[in-house]
């Protein structure tokens, strides 16, 4: 039995997060990889934004910083240029990394600045009541789309792939085993990791779509294929089906480390 | 030329120059920004000058990224620093609250233009100074200087930073276009006469520090991060730890105690320059470039023998209320010019609240006010 305990503040227990919600069980997936790869406490610095899964920060004991919406990818490029040493990782929504923070995840992944961005996508505004996100499937019934949206949906890893990020991932909240493999690959990765999680709220998401937490889960398990499988697939088996795994991996300079070389160069 | 070794120092500086050099010799490691006018010299020189000295400047993509960028990057323990203009410090006031809210340590350099909106992207005005009070929602303490010379840029960036530092606060330099462009001759200080304040950092052990606990002068110490006090740092009202907490006696304790911390300081951050007030009938408060324009207006009424004299706020926020309000009951009138229609005036109204008359000065054409304009406001009254 893997001892949570440690790793977490239990003074701030009861968490927030609604019964079946998919935050805790990435939260427990990402201290398993960080207990795998046996990191420090003192040598991680998580960072979020503002969202349900942003509250993930202040239940775990490392250096914690929960900023503001849309920026923790700006403030983790403080910390990570300033203190190159730590390992910076970021736990953000889908609202906060592609909707008000979209720039930052695109300059960032430019960068290839070292941080592991932990992506929980659920397809919602959860904490603000359920609005429509960037990433909501076309037709989804939303708090702000009574009717069904008719916006398209971001991809985020697609986005990370073209902005120039150098790990990307995407995984889901069901098959946790294969998210553990893929955080401990992004923060072991020297650049900017992206893991995308589709993970589900059964309260905001689910409820207007007529979906429950069964449903939902089987949603993840049944519409995912892993990347190693879709090899082998044709295009007609592939129709509608999202491509879970590590979906990219690139060998580029790390900014940071790039930038200790700059001052050297320019002190000579 | 290099005149390393013989100190002081004297150089022909822009003010956006000086703002930069002085932030090096304030220990500034860190500075994130955007390009904007008229404040781009400041970036462009930090990025000169910091790899120098082994620091470390980015280039980002908003001037939202600017704000949080540099906030990451204080609370790892380094001085740090932004520069923008009117819109671009528009941008940056959410995450300024927050550098209020979680006593970050930082400075930022607003070069003030002609707005709203785009407005005089390249001509002065003073048209920030309730920016720099109210900019960012909720109550709040605010700290604002506002330099009037090149060499006043390089004390008060100095200055800028003790503060920040000291008050575990965000801290603005009001400069307006005028100051930032101008070219001066300046005395560069010594560098071993340059006193810095540090920020309260922690004595105990990480197992009993409490990174927002109630101190004395209200500043409680802050730990570098990565050093092995591991805490939360969260824009939520949060307990002596740091951790989210909305419980009313919290709440009220926090957001007073923030208040409060500068006015226990006050004495440590209040700073303006009295002269020709000694014989004076008339009085003016003015800052930055305008009171530039107004030391050559007295000088011109006293050739008329008139005796006007000087009451310049460096300081401007918190705003010195009991000069302003013991001037105004010594002299007959006050008089206010701005390069704005009136910002500052509303505190100096509301300090003097009837003791004399208060007239105001208003130039909003993206140009300096001219001597000529305050002497025949002066001639008026006297």
């Amino acid at each position: 039995m893997f001892d949570y305990e440690k790793y977490l503040r239990l003074e701030m227990f009861p968490h927030i997060w609604c019964p079946g919600c998919g935050d805790g069980i990435v939260m427990k997936s990402l201290l398993r990889a960080i207990d795998r790869i046996g990191l420090h406490k003192d040598e991680i610095c998580m960072v979020s934004g503002i969202g349900c899964s942003s509250r993930l920060p202040g239940y775990v004991d490392f250096n914690t910083l929960h900023t503001t919406h849309g920026r923790p990818i700006a403030f983790a490029t403080g910390v990570k240029l300033a203190k190159p040493s730590l390992t910076v990782i970021v736990i953000t929504g889908d609202g906060d990394a592609l909707a008000i923070g979209g720039n930052h995840f695109i300059h960032a992944a430019r960068r290839n600045i070292g941080m592991t961005v932990l992506l929980f996508n659920n397809a919602t505004y959860g904490m603000t009541g359920g609005q429509l996100a960037p990433t909501s499937p076309a037709g989804t019934i939303a708090s702000t789309s009574r009717y069904g949206s008719i916006d398209p949906p971001f991809d985020a890893c697609k986005l990370a792939i073209a902005a120039g990020a150098t790990y990307v991932a995407r995984a889901t909240s069901f098959h946790s085993q294969q998210l553990d493999r893929l955080i401990e690959g992004g923060i072991k990765h020297k650049g900017f990791a992206l893991i995308e999680v589709l993970e589900n709220c059964n309260t905001y998401y689910g409820r207007p779509n007529k979906l429950n937490l069964i449903d939902l889960l089987k949603w993840e398990k049944d519409n995912t294929v892993n990347v190693k499988a879709a090899e082998r697939m044709t295009p007609e088996q592939l129709q509608g089906k999202i491509i879970t795994g590590l979906l990219h991996q690139a060998n580029r300079p790390e900014y940071a480390a790039e930038y200790d070389k700059f001052i050297a160069r320019v002190q000579s | 030329m290099s005149r390393q070794g013989t100190s002081p120092q004297v150089k022909l500086l822009q003010g956006n120059e000086a703002c930069a050099e002085a932030a090096i010799a304030a220990g500034c490691r860190f500075f994130a920004g955007y390009p904007i006018s008229p404040s781009s010299e400041i970036a462009e020189h930090m990025s000169v000058l910091l790899p120098r000295v082994g620091g470390k400047f980015i280039q980002m993509e908003d001037e939202i990224a600017a704000m949080g960028t540099i906030l990451g990057a204080a609370i790892t323990g380094m001085k740090v620093m932004t520069a923008t203009s009117g819109p671009g410090y528009s941008l940056k006031q959410e995450n300024i609250g927050y550098a209020v809210m979680a006593e970050i340590p930082c400075v930022i350099v607003d070069v003030m233009r002609g707005g709203p909106s785009t407005g005089l992207p390249t001509s002065p005005a003073q048209s920030d100074v309730m920016q720099a009070r109210w900019g960012t929602h909720g109550d709040h303490p605010a700290v604002a200087l506002a330099p009037a010379s090149v060499r006043e840029v390089y004390d008060e960036t100095i200055r800028a930073f003790n503060i920040a530092e000291r008050f575990r606060m965000p801290v603005s330099v009001l400069v307006d276009e005028v100051i930032a462009h101008m070219r001066e001759r300046v005395v560069v200080p010594d560098k071993a006469s340059i006193v810095l304040w540090e920020r309260p950092r922690p004595t105990a052990g990480p197992d009993r520090y409490l990174p927002y606990a109630e101190t004395p002068t209200g500043v409680p110490p802050m730990a570098d991060f990565g050093t092995g006090y591991r805490y939360h740092v969260t824009g939520l009202y949060h307990d002596p730890r740091g951790l989210p907490n909305d419980t009313p006696e919290i709440v009220d304790s926090v957001i007073r105690r923030l208040v409060g911390k500068i006015e226990l300081g006050i004495d440590l951050i209040q700073k303006y320059e009295e002269s020709g007030l000694m014989d004076a009938t008339i009085g003016i408060v003015a800052y930055g470039s305008s009171a530039r324009s107004a030391k050559a207006a007295i000088r011109m009424a006293r050739t008329r023998g008139i005796r006007v004299g000087l009451l310049r706020p460096v300081t401007i926020w918190p705003f010195p209320e009991r000069p302003v309000r013991d001037l105004a009951t010594r002299v007959k009138h006050l008089i206010v010019p701005e390069m704005n229609l009136g910002q500052l005036v509303l505190e100096v109204e509301r300090v003097v609240a009837g003791r004399c008359p208060v007239h105001r000065v208003n130039q909003v054409t993206g140009e300096p006010i001219p001597p000529n304009e305050i002497l025949h406001l002066i001639m008026e009254v006297a």
